[in-house]
């Protein structure tokens, strides 16, 4: 199961202390979209509702053709990554990738070739017997990528997973997540506050506010020369997003 | 579900408290309700005289392990670095991990008729000396066991004042009078109505050192007025009614202590301070030493007695001896089914609170979830023995009371260990909700598979802390016990208490040394469980 899939939320609701959240939208399939507003907007609680963490009040998530609704998170077709606890800290870098194969950790051979080969492709080779606390932050973030790799699942969750890592290794892990992208296509809902990590992967921007769709559109539109007004506040003034365009957006294609 | 398989099993586990609590509150109620005539007349002088006792020797006690420990807490604040610091912090942890019977005993063979000490103490005086049984040796138990106590909790709040404070009254040249008035006392004064309160409160519910050192009515205090109604005068009335004057006192006390913001559980570990930037005269150098010294040979005292008493008797006849093969072995067999029972109701309350709160988004939490997190504490506002009379006089007219003295022990002690046990669970618990329990359900991992890989080697460090140190705890314990023992059922608490009552000192000395080494290691390998958790 490995194809990308369309995400819809159909008239989702979702009710969460004082926040009305009403969300009515379709990720299309391959797609990355960067999920982006202020803090309490409802980012996470989107991704929540996509991965199963919440249920809504009213209203259907359907992948492809299928409604979800009511499944659990183990049984939809999505990998998720946080921004931090992505690992067990009491299990070694191959047995947590390895989970993603089998919950009981009960791996084959094979299992544990394709485990292998995911920490080469995200450059883990060699740190396979490590347990999390060995490693930097930037490198458990790329076991949690490891593990989505063996996962093959066919969307792809991520909630602000570069959040705590500085600009240059925020920058790689932006890069590596384009080159598996570029392997293998997911549909990828990206919550981040970064407009220059949004404008360097996401192919369209979705904009929240107050627990609704503020803004929606391609990512050629959101970092153009006209964003929409309401995100053009949000990343303070077209001076700063011009600046920010200047550099990173015109990423070399890998 | 596993959501609604958790709640349900913290309910149960709720439920188990309940009807422990409720069965002995339904015995005392119907026996009040077929004698009331009985229940009123036993409220006479004998009652007031017993409750008065208890109100005196526990504000006695209070004081004099609470005004020492706060020259001896500050002594240790000054001197952060001295040799054998570390050593007298470990000394001070002992007496906490021993049963109290086996503290009684050392008071006595220390300063007891026949006491090590005697022979100096008669010479000194100049007449025979009469041994400290009554209030005098009541007294020096409980401070034997509660300076110590004092005096961590001293330490505790003498070690939140700030360094720089240190840094500037140095700066400022302030002496140690000064230091005192200035930083010391504000922060100890913030604690001492919390750090009297529990002492206070122990002292109030203090069974076992009362039985072994009060002598006659003249000495003795509601709890063991209520053990001699049913154990020799066979006066349920009786019992009843100090049952009942019992559990107001303790209620009354419990709810002043909440007030003060007193800690009921406190931990018997001590930090070791950091450097410090202060000037100390060579006389409040002296001073603190004295002070120190004393402390530790009031604490070692008994120690030492336990144990060269101890060494005296015959261990290995006594060890070869059926009577005490069998009480160690069922000492050990309910202590163990205790700390399981304990660990297992702890397990489900932590885990079914932790559901609960994840559930409930945003609102404030509901009654059941804040019976699962707080409700155990108010287990420890009724004392042992207050449920154990409520069940012996509940049973006693449908069941051979003495039979069931293993359900009660195990029921009872656990109930008591759950607090203990609560506390050394719930917060590894909820930490590692917190980092794998969305991980869990995004992989799918759950039921045994998560038991196994996740759950067991997160947690099994707090489980064995909270185990071991219910096992002790139920190890050491003479309240129900003493209710419920008999010939056939003996603990080794139990056998103390009828070798000393029927003086074979060397075989009470004997079996006391035995059980104290056993609960000192038991809550050894508990701090060091819970030290690794804390990694």
């Amino acid at each position: 199961m490995s194809d990308a899939v369309d995400v819809g939320l159909d008239d989702v609701r979702f009710r969460y202390a004082e926040t009305q959240m009403a969300f009515d939208t379709l990720f299309p399939a391959g797609n990355v979209t960067a999920v982006m507003g202020p803090s309490g907007s409802g980012k996470s609680t989107l991704l929540n509702l996509v991965a199963g963490f919440e249920s809504p009040d009213s209203g259907k998530v359907t992948f492809g053709d299928v409604d979800l609704t009511g499944a659990t998170p183990s049984q939809r077709p999505v990998s998720m990554v946080f921004q931090e606890n992505n690992l067990f800290s009491h299990l070694t870098v191959a047995d947590n990738v390895g989970l993603g194969i089998s919950p009981s950790l009960r791996l084959t051979a094979d299992d544990r070739a394709l485990v292998e080969r995911a920490l080469q492709q995200t450059g883990l080779a060699g740190k396979e017997k490590r347990l999390p606390r060995e490693l930097s932050g930037g490198e458990r973030q790329r076991v949690a990528l490891a593990r989505v790799l063996v996962r093959n699942r066919p969307v792809l969750l991520l909630d602000e997973p570069f959040a705590s890592l500085g600009p240059a290794l925020r920058e790689d892990m932006v890069g590596l997540l384009r080159q598996l992208q570029a392997d293998r296509p997911m549909t990828v809902l990206f919550v981040t506050h970064q407009p220059e990590d949004a404008a360097r992967i996401a192919d369209t921007v979705v904009f929240l506010d107050e627990g609704r769709i503020a803004a929606q559109g391609p990512a050629s539109a959101f970092f153009g020369p006209t964003p929409p007004e309401i995100f053009r506040r949000y990343v303070g003034g077209a001076q700063g997003l011009k600046a920010r365009q200047l550099h990173p957006v015109a990423a070399k294609p890998t | 579900m596993r959501q609604s398989g958790s709640v349900l099993a913290a309910k149960l586990a709720l439920a188990f408290a309940a009807i422990v609590v409720g069965g002995a509150f339904l015995g005392l109620g119907i026996d009040a309700v077929r004698d009331p005539e009985g229940a009123v007349e036993a409220f006479d002088v004998y009652l007031l005289r017993a409750a008065g006792f208890t109100l005196w020797q526990a504000a006695l006690s209070a004081l004099l392990s609470v005004a020492p420990a706060i020259l001896v807490a500050r002594a240790l604040n000054r001197h952060p670095g001295f040799a054998g610091r570390r050593l007298l912090i470990r000394l001070f942890a002992i007496p906490l991990s021993l049963p109290a019977i086996v503290a009684a005993l050392g008071v006595i063979g220390l300063l007891g008729r026949a006491g090590y000490l005697a022979p100096v103490l008669s010479s000194l005086t100049g007449e025979r000396w009469p041994g400290i049984y009554g209030l005098s040796g009541i007294l020096i138990a409980h401070a034997f066991f509660n300076l110590p106590l004092a005096t961590r909790l001293f330490l505790q709040s003498l070690e939140t004042v700030p360094q720089d404070q240190w840094r500037l009254a140095s700066q400022l040249g302030m002496g140690p009078a000064a230091s005192f008035r200035l930083i010391e006392w504000p922060a100890m004064r913030a604690a001492l109505p919390g750090i009297a309160g529990l002492v206070f409160m122990l002292c109030v519910t203090s069974f076992t050192i009362v039985l072994t050192l009060g002598g006659g009515p003249s000495a003795t205090t509601l709890e063991v007025a209520i053990y001699q109604a049913l154990r020799f005068d066979f006066d349920p009335a009786r019992a009843v009614t100090l049952t009942i004057v019992q559990l107001l006192l303790t209620a009354a006390m419990v709810w002043l202590l909440s007030r003060l913001g007193a800690e009921l559980t406190g931990e018997a570990a001590l930090s070791v301070s950091s450097r410090r930037y202060q000037s100390i005269g060579p006389a409040e150098k002296v001073f603190n030493m004295v002070i120190l010294v004393l402390a530790a040979l009031f604490v070692a005292g008994p120690l030492l007695a336990i144990l060269v008493s101890g060494l005296q008797a015959d261990l290995a006849k006594l060890a070869a001896r059926a009577s005490v093969q069998r009480a160690a072995m069922t000492s050990v067999v309910l202590a163990s089914l205790a700390a399981l029972l304990a660990v297992g109701l702890a397990w489900a309350l932590a885990a079914g609170r932790q559901k609960l709160a994840s559930a409930r988004r945003s609102h404030a939490a509901g009654l059941l979830e804040r019976a699962m997190d707080n409700g155990a504490v108010f287990i420890l506002v009724i004392p042992p023995l207050v449920i154990g009379s409520g069940w012996f006089l509940l049973l006693r007219h449908t069941a051979d009371v003495f039979a069931l003295a293993p359900v009660m022990v195990v029921a009872v002690n656990a109930l008591m260990a759950l607090p203990f046990a609560l506390r050394a669970i719930r917060p590894a618990f909820d930490a590692a909700a917190v980092q794998n329990d969305r991980l869990c359900v995004q992989l799918g991992i759950e039921g045994w598979t998560r038991l196994r890989l996740i759950d067991w080697p997160v947690l099994r460090r707090a489980i064995f802390t909270a185990g071991l140190f219910a096992m002790a705890l139920s190890l050491g314990d003479l309240g129900v016990i003493a209710l419920f023992g008999s010939d056939t059922v003996q603990t080794l608490p139990y056998l103390l208490l009828s070798s000393m009552g029927s003086y074979r000192t060397a075989d009470a000395a004997g079996i006391a040394l035995l059980l104290g080494m056993l609960c000192f290691a038991l809550t050894l390998l508990s701090d060091m469980f819970g030290r690794e958790a804390r990694q």
